[in-house]
């Protein structure tokens, strides 16, 4: 039995290739594990399908009414936008992610603490797989119902598709950590009901879920967009894939995406150590 | 690089204590604070090899301990080296190194069947595939996990989830086991089998070991070294005999007797206890005197039916600990 135990230290290997292995299997597991709610997925998918005909005809009335185009959109570019926003919604997961939140309340979050992986970066691998199998299951039938029923606005410029790839990779890390956080907030309050009802208003505006945002006065919209990394999580996305603005502009807004990735993740590490050192595991 | 040389102590404690603040309501809206002491300079070195029981009563502070050995709590004082580590800063690496079972949680993937679960560990912890399968075949045959390696952890019952977490502890060959209460809440037969298992892996005579439980029998069967706290403090340390001769256990001399004497039999060095059975049956307690001699005396001086020696029970003296008197709390 003696091969179950050990008593020598293992070798220490800061190979980046292995820690690459690692994290793509955390993130195979967190596709595997999200792929086992087959029915959750289904519902999902015909419900965002659903208020995608709602969003897109509202939209498209709006346009009607100022004569074809508002705020620089074609009819064309609103149907996209809406369609893919659909798509995109169970991607980047707006709402609906309380695990942490409920790991902490629970204590089960030792355990995430008794790993040798940093714990954003095993939920970051977890969450990278869940969007991969949403990106399969979600975000495919919006889009092909979309594309079935109304006039799409297909990219024009090649580099435009690997560019909404990235940004929405992108959009996927950035939304990740703002859920962390609020999630973050159960080691300091216990209960997150309040700061999640928060992040569910705001975050459906903000994002342009609603509508777009560049329905906004500028004076609102630049401080929004730079200022705050709500634009990043839809709104950038959808203006790139729609080619709403010329490609400096396009990569300019993805540069803003990856800025924001960058702050998120390191704020991430920051709340976790600090809450790590008040953290509190109660009964047992 | 860190680590521990042959001879050093793999867990050391000096001082350690963890202090929590609790907010009592104290009017409508006014709330005070409360400091409580869950441990309370706790002092303790285990070296290789060593299978220590770890034992106290609710809110002793065992627990509290264990998740600052693991590095999963901050002391608020005090020193703790694990394999050579600071728990709390450099508890990534610490994780290698250990393996870890709370009874009451679970460190496995809930949609996950154990299988894999077991593979994500073997990337987490960076195990060769093929170490990583021959440890695992032990595992499975040691502790018969193949009834239910691809049933989701959500539907595994407890005794086979536990199983399950033993082997979870052990996949990546950890050189310190912490186990807190792995056999809470599990029926006689998964029970024995997870005993049994840590009985084996004792075997060796190089498996580090903390076990908390509840249950003595564990503590008997698989820990020569008894640790016992009590108000966040060290009460006894050391062998279950030691334990015993400091807290006046005995055996005891059982004589069951055909009629009932007219005269109470005396002997030296073995007071009697008590009288059962309409006086059909003596018990006899072996203070200074041996088991053997009170058997021989009493064989002289009565005609015995049947006679047993019982050995002391940990239960009671454990219970006669966690009885004694809180310490005054000063200030």
């Amino acid at each position: 039995m003696g091969s179950v135990t050990a008593t020598v230290p293992p070798p220490i290997s800061r190979n980046i290739i292995l820690w690459f292995r690692t994290f793509t299997a955390i993130a195979g597991s967190g596709f595997r594990r999200y792929s086992t709610y087959r029915q959750a997925t289904l519902a999902g998918a015909f419900t965002n399908t659903v208020f995608g005909f709602l969003r897109c005809y509202v939209l498209l009335a709006v346009a009607g009414g100022a004569g074809g185009i508002v705020a620089g959109y074609t009819p064309a570019q609103l149907a996209t936008f809406v369609w893919v926003g659909q798509g995109l919604l169970a991607v980047v997961l707006l709402w609906g992610w309380t695990d942490l939140a409920e790991r902490i309340r629970t204590g089960e979050v030792a355990s995430d603490l008794l790993r040798p992986v940093h714990p954003v970066v095993s939920y970051l691998a977890t969450d990278l797989g869940r969007a991969g199998y949403a990106l399969v299951t979600r975000f495919v039938p919006p889009v092909l119902t979309g594309l079935l029923f109304f006039d799409f606005k297909l990219p024009d410029r090649w580099p435009t598709v690997p560019l909404f790839v990235l940004s929405v990779a992108l959009a996927v890390v950035i939304c990740f950590g703002c859920r962390y956080l609020v999630n973050a907030t159960g080691y300091w309050l216990q209960d997150v009901r309040g700061p999640m009802i928060l992040w569910t208003l705001g975050s459906g505006v903000l994002a342009g879920l609603y509508f777009p945002l560049r329905f906004l006065p500028d004076w609102i919209l630049v401080p929004l967009w730079v200022a705050t990394p709500f634009p990043s999580l839809l709104q950038t996305p959808l203006d790139v894939v729609i080619e709403r603005d010329a490609w400096p502009v396009q990569s300019g807004m993805v540069a803003l995406q990856l800025a924001w990735a960058g702050l998120i993740l390191l704020g991430c590490r920051t709340v976790q150590r600090r809450a790590e050192r008040r953290l509190v595991v109660q009964g047992g | 690089m860190t680590g521990t040389g042959p001879d050093e102590p793999v867990i050391e404690v000096r001082g350690l204590r963890k202090e929590f603040v609790v907010r009592v309501r104290a009017g409508r809206f006014r709330r005070t604070k409360r400091v409580v002491t869950a441990v309370d300079g706790i002092d303790l070195t285990v070296h290789r090899g060593e299978m220590v029981g770890y034992i106290g009563p609710n809110g002793a502070g065992k627990s509290t301990t264990l998740k600052m050995l693991t590095g999963v709590l901050t002391p608020s004082a005090g020193e703790v080296r694990v394999c050579g580590f600071t728990p709390v800063p450099q508890r990534t690496r610490l994780a290698l190194r250990i393996g870890v079972v709370f009874g009451q949680r679970s460190q496995l993937w809930w949609d996950l069947p154990l299988r894999d679960s077991f593979d994500l560990l073997r990337h987490i912890y960076r195990v060769p595939g093929a170490e990583h399968a021959a440890r695992l075949r032990r595992c499975r045959t040691l502790l018969d996990l193949d009834g239910f390696l691809d049933v989701p952890v959500r539907q595994l019952s407890l005794g086979q989830r536990m199983r399950g977490e033993l082997t979870a502890a052990l996949l990546h060959r950890p050189e310190v086991l912490f186990l807190d209460e792995p056999t809470i809440g599990l029926d006689v037969v998964s029970r024995q089998a997870v005993r049994s298992f840590l009985a084996e892996l004792g075997r060796a005579g190089d498996t580090t070991l903390l076990l908390t439980t509840h249950d003595l029998a564990d503590i008997e069967r698989l820990c020569r070294r008894l640790v016992v706290i009590d108000h966040g403090g060290v009460v006894h340390d050391g062998s279950i005999e030691a334990l015993h001769t400091r807290y006046g256990s005995r055996r005891l001399v059982v004589a069951d007797l055909d009629e009932p004497l007219a005269e109470t039999p005396v002997l030296a060095g073995a007071p009697l206890l008590r009288t059962e059975a309409d006086g059909r049956r003596l018990v006899f307690a072996c203070e200074s005197a041996t088991a053997s001699t009170v058997v021989a005396g009493l064989a002289q001086l009565v005609a015995l039916r049947d006679i047993a020696i019982v050995e002391p029970d940990i239960e009671d003296v454990v219970t006669r600990l966690y009885r004694a008197p809180a310490p005054v709390e000063p200030g």
